[in-house]
């Protein structure tokens, strides 16, 4: 019996929040598609109920025998813009709320893949699904949406670019919160397990298991054991840690995918804050000798981490995807908030620390009043980022009505505060208006 | 099945009676056992084996019961989820 490491097991589940921070299940819903949506939703709810029956109940007997919390439990479906069939009335709303009342029958948290895949070019299906989702996501409580814009290989659909600026404003215009269920991606992965922005590929099996581990407490605190290491040190440290961690996501994903007899698919090994103490990735830099987040040294320290969470993980699962690495949401990290809150991370500084980090601008409050080619400008400069540099990137930008730079706003529980942060006040709206594609870079032709 | 049983509190006398005598009672037969003092605290740490045809929840939920009446955490975990995250 190795007492140490089982006393350091349960201190980083215990003290430093270590959690499998989800346990998605992917369906496919491509056997679901009929003539008319009505019947499609109804095939989709039931093939749901059946797939995942057993997903939550599973899930918390896991985590009770292993004494490791589980904190969501979800499902990614197939991008729902692929599901009109030969229906022409492209209303998609019967579907949303199908996979709302299965995600709340099933006692799940979210359900994602009321999304589109529009990088190339958007079908009438694909707008029509745009165009719904202001109200899709005031009507449903647990659909998460997404929209791919752009890729390497294809470049960016600037023509949906505009829309979604349009339709950021409009989701935000209902009920700011709702924005915070919807994702705007450039080289969206197919094996996401993490929300808003999971759904599942076409290129993905019938159903399958994916995990999601997280735990930005126990290298925060692995790190602050050695103030004064070498960056080689730090990175050993990091990466250490990180196989540990991922270590238990591939056990925990193992042991479920058997349980519910269906194939486990990938570990995400992402760093994945949350608002409460001790659990914060902007924490981590700032115990790699940054004042605060946001200071120059920050995007070197993000890579620094980021790099190292990978590599320490990935010997430690069998198959690594979904978006593998750490993430900064702004309102759903506490050192983040604090930074943002005293102006000291601006949204500058964010768009250059997604140059380098799993994901985007994720999670950031704007002034209600920012026009939408502005937001629009923003999902471009995201999208630029990861077509040229061959990664996902991503915007969950949130324009609260009626609020300006220096208020604050409360999302509650994991979605944490928001300070509004200050936009650019510069006019994009030739530029967005322009109509078209940009197309992809030289570097994506490599046949 | 093999579970990890942690015993962690202020020291005082007979934890180590009760808890063990505890998982006589419940036929869990104790296979390694550590024990110390740790930053002030009574630190025990056992590996015991659940008879296969005994629940894992009844038993868990008696020795928590049992930490809430004299004064400790028990925590009862699968033994396997250890060696998941240390060993190659």
């Amino acid at each position: 019996m190795e007492t140490q490491q089982i006393k350091e097991t349960i201190e980083m589940i215990s003290e430093e929040n270590l959690d499998i921070r989800t346990i998605t299940m992917g369906i496919s819903l491509l056997d679901c598609v009929t003539g008319s949506l009505q019947t499609t939703a109804d095939h989709i709810y039931a093939k749901i109920m059946r797939k995942a029956a057993k997903l939550v109940p599973v899930a918390e007997a896991i985590s009770d025998e292993y004494g490791i919390p589980i904190v969501n439990k979800r499902i990614s479906v197939t991008p729902v813009s692929l599901l009109a069939g030969a229906d022409s009335t492209l209303d998609f709303r019967p579907v949303a709320k199908a996979m709302d009342r299965a995600a709340k029958d099933l006692g799940v948290d979210l359900i994602g893949g009321y999304s589109a895949l529009v990088q190339n070019g958007s079908t009438d299906a694909e707008v029509a699904l745009m165009k719904s989702l202001p109200e899709v996501l005031a009507t449903t409580e647990r659909v998460c949406a997404s929209v791919n814009i752009g890729s390497t290989r294809s470049g960016l659909n600037m023509d949906a670019v505009k829309l979604m600026g349009i339709v950021v404003k409009q989701v935000a215009a209902r009920k700011s919160q709702n924005a915070m269920k919807l994702v705007i991606f450039c080289n969206a992965v197919e094996d996401n397990p993490f929300m808003a922005g999971a759904f599942w590929g076409v290129s993905e099996g019938d159903v399958a298991i994916n995990t999601g581990v997280s735990g930005p407490g126990v290298v925060q605190r692995a790190l602050a054991a050695e103030p004064h290491a070498s960056f080689e040190r730090v990175c050993e440290t990091i990466k250490q840690t990180a196989f540990k961690v991922s270590r238990m996501g591939q056990f925990v994903g193992k042991v479920a995918a058997e349980r519910l007899k269906v194939p486990f698919n990938i570990v995400d090994l992402s760093l994945a804050p949350t608002p409460a103490k001790g659990d914060s990735v902007a924490q981590i830099l700032e115990t790699m000798g940054l004042s605060h987040v946001g200071t120059p040294g920050t995007t070197a320290a993000l890579a620094l981490l980021n790099d190292a969470v990978k590599k320490g993980g990935i010997m430690a699962a069998e198959r690594v995807g979904g978006l593998s690495g750490a993430f900064i949401p702004v309102s759903e990290d506490a050192n983040m908030i604090t930074a943002a809150a005293n102006g000291q991370i601006s949204l500058e500084k964010l768009e250059a620390m997604t140059a380098v980090c799993s994901v985007g601008l994720d999670m950031v409050a704007v002034p209600g009043d920012t026009p939408d080619a502005t937001i629009s400008g923003m999902i471009a400069d995201e999208a630029a980022i990861g077509m040229i540099n061959n990664k996902t990137t991503a915007v969950r930008v949130i324009p609260v009505p009626g609020k300006h730079v220096g208020d604050q706003v409360e999302f509650g529980g994991l979605f944490g505060t928001a300070p509004i942060m200050a936009v650019n006040e510069g006019d994009a709206s030739q530029f967005i208006n322009r109509g078209g594609r940009i197309p992809a870079p030289i570097h994506s032709f490599k046949n | 099945m093999q579970v990890i049983v942690t015993v962690i509190g202020t020291d005082k006398v007979g934890i180590i009676a009760q808890v063990t005598t505890a998982l006589a009672d419940l036929n869990v037969n104790i296979l390694d056992v550590s024990q110390t003092i740790m930053r002030g605290a009574f630190t025990m740490m056992l590996l015991a084996k659940i008879p296969d045809d005994a629940n894992f929840k009844s038993v868990k939920q008696h020795l928590t019961a049992l930490g809430d009446k004299i004064g400790v955490e028990i925590k009862v975990s699968r033994q396997e989820i250890f060696d998941a995250m240390h060993r190659l």
